[in-house]
């Protein structure tokens, strides 16, 4: 009985000391960087009231429309092909990697680190190295996408399959499948909804990254808007950032319901 | 002749943990042996030394006269096939049919490609439906296993072990997660099976009154150790005591053995 109430004692103290802790990171990092919470919050106000004032479409803006419609197709549809072709070729990275399938555990290390490394360099940072071999075209694009989505996925699908998978892998095994038979008959349906539900997420993600992309690499939507901002058209690109949120909102809503039906 | 034999075998995890050490048995053709012990004692990986889904560290073990240990891939998928095993967990294909789990004991008789597109023949089919018949799952065939319950998702595990046609059974703590009226089922499913097909079966279980109910004989492992081998009459409360390292009043069971 004693023990337990220093338990109890002993995790106020720890509860204290982390608030504590964290408030002091807080504002010692407020006080390096001369970051004011008050002043940024101040600003709010008048940040709103400059886009309530600069970024309404206009008529220029309207007539805009069907250009700006067909570069948003433009970067949808690369952003899905990107994201399926990056899926597949994660599907079958992620099969040498993770411990169901029990290749060799050196090799699945690799496929780990491998993976990480991809995952962890921003896209951004992928597209400006790639511009280099590649100029300002929708290729570097495309591989700084492919890049980041590929190892971000290899890691989602080795879990999935890791986690749903390795009991049905186990017996399909035991009754003499070789490799073949078990990825086809066991993985792929027992995490085929894992698997969709991330290409899914990802396909959103990067509709939102090629967008930022497009504007180092000179093409689709990115681009558009990143033109109209420097020729201080506001209002052509405040209709594209609309145009972003609604067509975001669309896919999430496209998302969900497919992850319904399959489930 | 003997259809499982283990020689002297010891099994050591990471180069520190011995789960086995120096095991010896032999199955004869058609017994139904179960295997008792406390958790962690060595049950689970005895039985999956049999069919090498756990490479052992020494010793020998024969199926049917061959050397598993000495074994390529190819022999040993072929040992495989000729043993079903059925788990605590059901292990099925939780979002496939009834009936694909059901086919899935043929696989390893199956080309790559048949197996991997999921080709099977008429007959094949039919022996599937028979199986489930047998195991009063009929009207589940073309349900998702998702949908079954426990007693259900495991007598789905079996008809997938004998669609193998194999000549032994092994069963991994398979009412461990059933409530006492599955249970009975699925253990009279299995004795029936043993009974009829002259299959022989190799059982985990953590309730020794069930054991000593089925079984003709029992091995108590612990510590990795054999420490009893006979029939269920000869199995006194000492001896079960010394299975699981308890002493008097330590244990839930009814079970009635000799003092």
């Amino acid at each position: 009985m004693k023990k337990k109430e220093n338990i109890l004692a002993v995790r106020k103290v720890t509860y204290a000391v982390v608030a504590a802790v964290i408030a002091l990171i807080y504002f010692g990092a407020a006080y390096i960087t001369e970051f004011k919470m008050s002043e940024g919050i101040a600003a709010f106000p008048g940040a709103f009231l400059w886009i309530a004032e600069n970024l309404m479409p206009d008529e220029q803006a309207i007539s805009r429309i069907p250009k700006i419609l067909s570069k948003l197709l433009e970067t949808t549809l690369l952003s899905v092909a990107v994201t399926v072709f990056a899926a597949v070729c994660a599907f079958l990275f992620s099969l040498l990697g993770t411990r169901t399938t029990k290749i060799n555990p050196i090799i699945g290390k690799a496929v780990r680190i491998v993976a990480a490394f991809f995952r962890n360099v921003p896209d951004v940072v992928w597209a400006m190295l790639l511009m280099f071999s590649f100029g300002q075209n929708i290729l570097t694009g495309f591989l700084a996408l492919f890049f980041t989505t590929f190892g971000l996925l290899t890691r989602a699908f080795i879990e999935t399959i890791d986690e749903v998978s390795s009991s049905c892998v186990e017996a399909l095994n035991a009754t003499g499948a070789n490799f073949i038979q078990c990825v086809f008959q066991g993985i792929i349906p027992s995490s085929l909804t894992g698997i969709v539900s991330w290409v899914l997420y990802m396909i959103e993600t990067n509709i939102r990254s090629s967008t930022l992309i497009g504007m180092l690499t000179a093409t689709g939507i990115g681009y558009l808007f990143d033109m109209y901002y420097k020729m201080l058209q506001f209002p052509s690109a405040g209709l594209i950032v609309l145009f972003m949120v609604i067509l975001v909102i669309v896919i999430e809503g496209i998302s969900n319901k497919i992850r319904r039906v399959i489930m | 002749m003997a259809i499982l034999k283990f020689e002297n075998v010891s099994k050591v995890y990471d180069n520190t943990t011995k789960a086995l050490n120096d095991i010896s048995f032999s199955l004869e053709e058609g017994e139904f042996v179960s295997i008792i012990g406390p958790s962690g004692a060595g049950k689970s990986t005895i039985l999956r030394c049999c069919n090498r889904l756990i490479d052992i560290t020494e010793g020998k073990i024969w199926f049917d006269g061959k050397d598993v240990t000495a074994m390529n891939k190819k022999e040993l998928r072929a040992v495989r096939t000729k043993t079903g095993m059925i788990f605590q967990h059901y292990n099925l294909v939780e979002r496939l049919s009834v009936m694909e789990n059901v086919l899935h004991g043929k696989l390893g008789q199956k080309s790559t490609l048949a197996g991997m597109a999921g080709i099977y023949s008429e007959e094949e089919k039919l022996e599937a439906f028979n199986i489930l018949r047998g195991l009063d799952l009929a009207d589940q065939t073309y349900k998702r296993c998702d949908e079954l319950s426990g007693g259900q998702k495991q007598r789905v595990g079996i008809a997938r072990a004998i669609m193998q046609q194999p000549k032994l059974i092994l069963c991994d703590e398979p009412i461990a997660s059933l409530d006492p009226k599955s249970s009975k089922v699925i253990m009279d499913h299995l004795s029936n099976i043993n009974k009829r097909d002259n299959i022989t079966c190799l059982v985990n279980l953590h309730q020794v009154d069930v054991a000593m109910k089925y079984s003709k004989r029992i091995i108590g492992v612990t510590g990795g150790r054999i420490v009893f081998d006979g029939p269920p009459e000869k199995l006194d409360i000492k001896t079960v005591h010394k299975i699981y390292q308890s002493n008097d009043s330590d244990l839930i069971t009814d079970v009635k053995v000799g003092a």
